[in-house]
């Protein structure tokens, strides 16, 4: 079973399978995102959104580190637009999945449709590691419904114990985005350039937080993706 | 919180899953372009760690925050899982100010 702390990208852990073992694994990286999806739910509603507004969240935009993202941007006193910024660059990795795996998706255009909402780190890693076209449909499919219920599932679960808890920052709730963050960064950190492309980022929004509107300090960190593409070309030179 | 912005968050991400499979059938991106899109969660989560751990709204500020992220960072480092992490860095903020 792939570790759950994975859970950005398990590609590292998942190697061509049988369908049984395709099921396995699906059902372990659920089980995975699903205690994950617990501490979104407790702390979408310690920013300020309903249980309801989480569980929506998780269900219609069901993509873990945009989420984060949003509602932590809430948390630190970002207006709803600052937030959204964020969130939607963390989503554009999702195209570029959706466009590595349509070649693999059947014709239908109402299944495409549906199968694209489950276009996430970790379908598409598993999709990725299959030799042929309907396993790898299978493996889509069946991964991306195991962790839209876990996820789905831990929201719901979160978000109802996170209203019963009281004062978010006694609880070091606070404390728990940046933690999250740094999780999910860690396993992307041996791409090329990114280092780079991470301290440059954090070092611009640091820069700016006592002068611009919050949440744009978080957007203007994409500049660092250019000291990452400069060192990491540098590099291969 | 809107529910108009949250939708619209919602509309946007599906929007972006779905560009590959409902219009570009099957074509690739160029490897340069995906290392380049690789780059963006990590500056973006970068930024995000630093911000959330040294700032309250506009000031800069020195709290619990820092050591839960160090506690975190041991944790990550040493392959604990999410949940680990995230309870340890929650639970030594809330010790700390408990003590303060």
């Amino acid at each position: 079973m792939p570790e759950p702390r994975a859970y950005y990208c398990p590609m590292a852990v998942v190697v061509a399978t049988p369908p049984s073992r395709i099921a396995r694994d699906a059902v372990g990286i659920g089980i995975a995102v699903g205690v994950y999806g617990v501490s979104f739910g407790v702390l979408a509603v310690a920013a300020g959104l309903s249980p309801a507004q989480a569980c929506v969240m998780s269900m219609l935009t069901f993509t873990g580190a945009s989420q984060f993202a949003f509602v932590g941007v809430l948390a630190g006193g970002g207006g709803a637009l600052a937030a959204m910024a964020p969130a939607v660059m963390l989503a554009v990795r999702n195209a570029a999945y959706g466009l590595s795996l349509a070649s693999i998706l059947p014709r239908r255009l109402r299944d495409r449709a549906l199968l694209a909402q489950l276009v996430i780190d970790e379908s598409t890693a598993m999709a990725r590691a299959q030799d042929e076209p309907r396993a790898a449909r299978r493996a889509l499919l069946v991964t991306g419904v195991s962790v839209w219920l876990g996820w789905n599932a831990g929201t719901f679960a979160g978000a109802l114990l996170g209203g019963g808890l009281g004062d978010p920052r006694s609880l070091g709730l606070d404390a728990m985005f940046p933690a999250a963050f740094l999780a999910l960064l860690a396993p992307q950190l041996r791409r090329p350039g990114a280092p780079a492309a991470g301290a440059a980022g954090a070092l611009v929004a640091i820069a700016l937080v006592p002068v611009a509107p919050a949440g744009v300090p978080v957007i203007a960190a994409l500049s660092g993706v250019a000291a990452g593409v400069l060192v990491a070309r540098r590099v291969k030179r | 919180m809107s529910w108009a912005v949250l939708l619209a968050l919602c509309a946007t991400s599906y929007a972006l899953k779905a560009v590959g499979p409902l219009l570009a059938g099957g074509r690739r991106l160029a490897p340069q372009v995906r290392r380049t899109l690789d780059l963006i969660p990590v500056a973006l989560l970068a930024a995000l760690i630093l911000v959330q751990t040294v700032s309250t709204g506009h000031r800069l500020v020195i709290d619990a925050r820092i050591p839960a992220l160090a506690v975190a960072a041991v944790l990550v480092w040493r392959r604990a899982p999410f949940l680990v992490v995230v309870l340890a860095a929650a639970g030594t903020a809330a010790g700390l100010r408990a003590l303060a």
